[in-house]
């Protein structure tokens, strides 16, 4: 039979707020162990959480980029559950009043537009982090670091509206780049301050009632999230087409093995006791503030698309890929201070400069080219100092060494040759050398005319300028 | 309940060498040092006498605040004269009331030095100098904080409650932290990890709970005065049974921060005082908005002891149709009326008031009070500070051992209920249905109100019971607090001072709620009562 995926996100942000979202410690990651800490994020006895206004003010944020309703009443609830990561034993979260609900994000797929839905999004505290040796001399040892505990989260929702892993990942990456575009989290996954969970479910195609769902968790990067969808997908569908049935279940991803593999069954599921935190008042939301918010939001993915494809007239294409991330905007419209050619930047960019980041697996914010550099190399092709061919070579050794491309024809000797002696004479030579196919060529076969343009450039090891190339073997022959 | 009783470190309670061991915050050695301890006492016995004032009659340690801040301005005393009469005064008598958990003879005689300078510069509040106790579940910088519980017995806060820092602030001296039902939780303080105190007036009774240690160490003069918490009734009902004056401010009034939670919406610092005047001077300094808790109410607070000014005549005394009879002792239903007939001699008119779902407040407690504890207890759990059950298996073993071991058996009923009641499928049941009934109370209140400045009933429906008498029968024990606990569910001010005492000679109180922050207006009833009779004059003979 042939299945529907029925897909829905349960994406953790982590904001970048300077200090936690109950106590006024620092937020910064990678300090000591448990130096970031006070009687409020340990959960001391008698101490009491206060909620810091700027967590507040960038969960608007969130909310108001992504159509939310921003509830003029909420609050925070208490989810109770023991681990020694979680100091007070419950975690300050959101849950019958969030903040805000429904929403909405546009994703594209394959050309297809498809808006996503958002349930809610809402704020919680981050639990800590446990270490564990297990060669210590005391034998195995588990250790905590609170530094984490308090980190202020948002947790997004969405609805189950998507229906492949790519539609995920495209979901994701969309939201990631909201959330960086507004500058409230840094959307690093490996440092876990961007994570996902994913619930996944079958049913028959064209059939309204959803199946049983399984909840992924453990995917560390956008690849792994899709491919732990693809892989339960597999699962799932081998499951039904046998008559047996899916188990609801939480499933933990192993990367390594590629595989996914229970953790704990619904029997197992927490009752987290939710009530409503008796020491947190009601967050009463003046509207005139949201408005304030509001006018202050910077401009987001959807409108610098078509702000790019409107101004500068690149295919929707072009400006939707430059538009996936905030800093390879600016990088874009970086180079296009220096050297007006939208498309050709933007050519530039999407084939030279992402295959040789995607190689490295680095972020457009470690690109070793500035934008001025690269603008500054593409002008040198227009002006005839080198050409196409050879600025492609010119941009590998900026990218290898970081220096810009005069230096790099100037060591190089890569300057074209626009003498035009020095051209004909190494057409003559050519020409020369190869008499049958000077015959053959001037009896007709105008096919050869590229052979003899590829002899010269490669007598002038590709420095001639092909135009006058051109230009000059058709006189002589 | 047995293994309660094993692990109480029996022995040690009574013996004065320990308690002066443990207070030595500055201590530079952890290991006993009787020697030590011992010259505390003998500096003690030469610091304590003041001939000219046992001349008059009046032991120091008798006194109240604002008699002894008029003879510390006065330079007539000094606070360490003052301080050395109580801790003397606790050598006496401590073995037989155990109003203590931990005494703090060598701070106390630090803090009472720095006052002395404080007052020679003239630089006195009404607290400088004064000996308080701290009830164990407010948080101590550096000194042990037990909250009555063996969970918590080696605890040591790296901080000061809110209230702790303003008395600190405010020149006070800490000679130590009271006993109390484990996290508050009890009407007997019977439910102590280091056993029960015992009241003044019989020591074979009850001296009421949670905070009985701190009433108890107010009416046996080994403080001035102290701090308590009430969550149903903790300050109000052991201030009935001690015969001393104990107040619980509005929600909101006086910060949480520091204090330990037990039921976070209902808790609340209040002090205990041998009068009317002392409670007005202590609230004047621990009550104030704090930043460190949301839910500290940002009013303006006025001077309380102005409140103590006015008289009665003309104000509106409500006394609640439901509570004239039914469970209610009746020598305390008698001297309630003659304390009301008193206040109506003084120019106050009554008027019936009904309180309809006020016969729902037990039941609606005993949800939400253990809910928001099963969360608040959730902390101890071995991994970070406290107890930690040795020998356990794996995480989950240590956790079920070091609560089981830790906790009282008052408090893993108070746990098992609060966990059962917020369980998915009983919570709306349950909290979500007393949350609502706590409304409806609140609201007869706010009818009520609209109709008198005061309501006045007895504080508790008996005087002291025995020790043992309720232990094992905790329904009859929570119906100690039947008249207390709907002024917590509406988060009003409350107050219970001396009106009566039974044929035994045990006292009986009388319990003033006033309207949200209108503390003056108990005061002012309180204090007219208070000086037309002479109930908190009277002294236990111990």
């Amino acid at each position: 039979m042939e299945y529907e995926p029925v897909i829905g996100l349960e994406v953790h942000a982590q904001l970048l707020t300077r200090s936690k979202i109950f106590c006024g410690c620092s937020t910064l990651f990678g300090a000591d162990a448990n130096t970031h800490t006070c009687p409020v994020c340990t959960g001391l006895p008698g101490s009491l959480p206060v909620l810091n206004k700027k967590v507040v003010e960038f969960t608007v944020r969130a909310a108001l980029a992504t159509q939310c309703r921003i509830a003029p009443y909420s609050q925070f609830a208490r989810k109770n559950y023991f681990y020694p990561d979680l100091p007070k034993g419950y975690q300050i979260s959101q849950y019958e009043l969030p903040l805000s609900t429904d929403g909405h994000v546009e994703i594209q797929v394959d050309g297809k537009k498809k808006r996503i839905g958002l349930i809610r999004i809402h704020m919680e505290e981050d639990a800590g982090k446990l270490i564990h040796d297990l060669s210590s001399d005391r034998g195995a040892s588990s250790y905590v670091d609170f530094n984490r505990t308090g980190v202020p989260l948002i947790e997004i929702v969405s609805a189950p509206d998507l229906q492949s892993p790519e539609e995920a990942g495209a979901y994701l990456r969309k939201l990631r780049a909201i959330l960086m575009f507004l500058d409230i989290c840094d959307g690093n996954m490996e440092e876990g301050s961007f994570r996902c969970d994913a619930n996944i479910s079958l049913r028959p195609k064209g059939q309204k009632a959803f199946g049983v769902k399984t909840e992924l968790k453990n995917m560390n990067s956008f690849r792994n999230v899709q491919k732990a969808l693809d892989y339960e997908i597999r699962r799932q569908t081998a499951l039904l087409d046998q008559g047996d049935k899916v188990i609801q279940e939480t499933r933990l991803w192993d990367a390594a093995r590629g595989m996914t593999a229970s953790m704990r069954g619904k029997e197992e599921a927490h009752d987290y006791r939710y009530f409503p935190d008796p020491d947190l008042v009601p967050l009463v939301i003046d509207p005139s503030w949201v408005e304030k918010i509001r006018a202050g939001l910077p401009e987001l993915p959807e409108q610098k698309k078509d702000r790019f494809v409107r101004d500068y007239g690149i295919p929707e294409y072009d400006a939707e890929i430059l538009t996936s991330s905030k800093a390879l905007a600016n990088y874009y419209e970086g180079c296009l201070k220096i050297y007006d050619q939208p498309k050709i930047i933007s050519n530039w960019i999407m084939s030279e400069l992402l295959r040789e980041l995607k190689r490295d697996e680095r972020e457009i914010e470690e690109c070793p080219v500035p934008a001025a550099n690269l603008a500054e190399m593409l002008k040198m092709i227009d002006e005839g100092v080198i050409s196409g061919k050879i600025a492609k070579s010119v941009f590998e050794d900026m990218y290898r060494t970081g220096k810009r491309a005069q230096e790099i024809v100037r060591e190089k000797g890569l300057v074209q040759v626009t003498d035009t002696s020095a051209i004909e004479k190494a057409i003559d030579q050519v020409l020369a050398a190869n008499p049958s196919e000077v015959e053959a060529y001037r009896k007709g076969k105008d096919k050869l005319f590229g052979f003899f343009v590829g002899q010269v450039m490669k007598a002038t090891q590709g420095k001639a300028n092909p135009q006058l190339v051109n230009e000059l073997l058709k006189k002589k022959l | 309940m047995d293994q309660n009783q094993k692990r109480r470190p029996e022995g040690k309670i009574d013996d004065p060498v320990w308690m002066g061991r443990i207070s030595l915050s500055n201590s530079d050695s952890g290991l006993p040092h009787p020697e030590r301890s011992c010259q505390i006492w003998l500096v003690l016995h030469s610091a304590i006498r003041n001939p000219q004032l046992e001349g008059a009659g009046m032991k120091l340690y008798e006194m109240t605040t604002h008699q002894l801040h008029d003879l510390l301005s006065r330079k007539e005393i000094t606070s360490r004269e003052l301080t050395g009469s109580v801790l003397k005064r606790i050598e006496e008598l401590e073995g037989r009331i155990h109003a203590y958990i931990t005494l703090t003879p060598e701070m106390a005689l630090e803090q009472a030095a720095a006052a002395d300078l404080r007052i020679q510069k003239g630089e006195a509040g009404p607290l400088t100098g004064i000996p308080l106790a701290l009830k164990d579940v407010i948080c101590t910088r550096g000194l042990r904080t037990t909250c009555g519980s063996h969970i918590l017995d080696n605890f040591i806060p790296p901080y000061d409650a809110t209230v702790t820092e303003k008395l600190r602030a405010a020149g006070a001296v800490f000679v130590g932290k009271t006993n109390m039902d484990e996290f508050a939780m009890g009407s007997s303080t019977e439910n102590s990890a280091f056993g029960p105190s015992r009241n003044p007036w019989d020591t074979q009774r009850i001296p009421g709970g949670s905070s009985g240690g701190s009433a108890a160490a107010v009416a046996a003069d080994e403080c001035i005065a102290s701090l308590g918490s009430d969550t149903g009734g903790s300050i109000r009902q052991p201030a009935a049974c001690c015969g001393v004056v104990g107040m619980k401010p509005t929600y909101g009034r006086v910060s949480r921060y520091g204090l330990v939670a037990f039921a976070s919406s209902l808790d609340q610092i209040g002090p205990f005082s041998k009068d009317v005047r002392d409670t007005a001077l202590v609230l004047n300094a621990i009550c104030g908005h704090e930043p460190r808790d949301s839910t500290s109410v940002d009013l303006p607070v006025p001077d309380y002891t102005r409140a103590l000014e006015g008289d009665v005549r003309g104000m509106v005394l409500g006394v609640p149709r439901e509570n004239s009879g039914q469970g209610i002792d009746p020598q305390v239903a008698e001297s309630v009326r003659e304390a009301i007939e008193v206040l109506k001699k003084l120019g106050a008119k009554t008027v019936e008031v009904s309180l309809p779902h006020s016969a729902y407040a037990l039941a609606v407690y005993y949800i939400i009070a253990p809910c928001e504890a099963s969360s608040n207890l959730a902390r101890y759990d071995g991994v970070k500070y406290g107890f930690r059950a040795k020998g356990t298996q794996d995480l989950l073993d240590m956790y079920q051992e070091t609560r089981w071991q830790g906790f009282g058996a008052e408090v893993k009923r108070r746990i098992m209920l609060g966990t059962y009641a917020l369980s998915a499928g009983y919570y709306d049941a349950y909290y979500l249905k007393a949350s609502r009934v706590r409304t409806l109370i609140r609201q007869d209140f706010e009818k009520a109100f609209e109709k008198c400045d005061a309501i006045v009933l007895p504080t508790a429906p008996t005087p002291a019971f025995k020790i043992g008498e309720k232990v094992d029968d905790p329904l009859q024990m929570y119906l100690s607090d039947i008249l207390t606990i709907p002024c917590n569910l509406a988060g009003l001010p409350g107050l219970s001072l001396p009106c009566g005492f039974s044929r035994e000679g045990l006292p009986i109180g009388l319990q003033i709620l006033g309207n949200l922050f209108q503390e003056e207006r108990v005061l002012r009833v309180a204090h007219a009562f208070e000086r037309n009779t002479d109930h908190h004059r009277q002294k236990p003979k111990l």
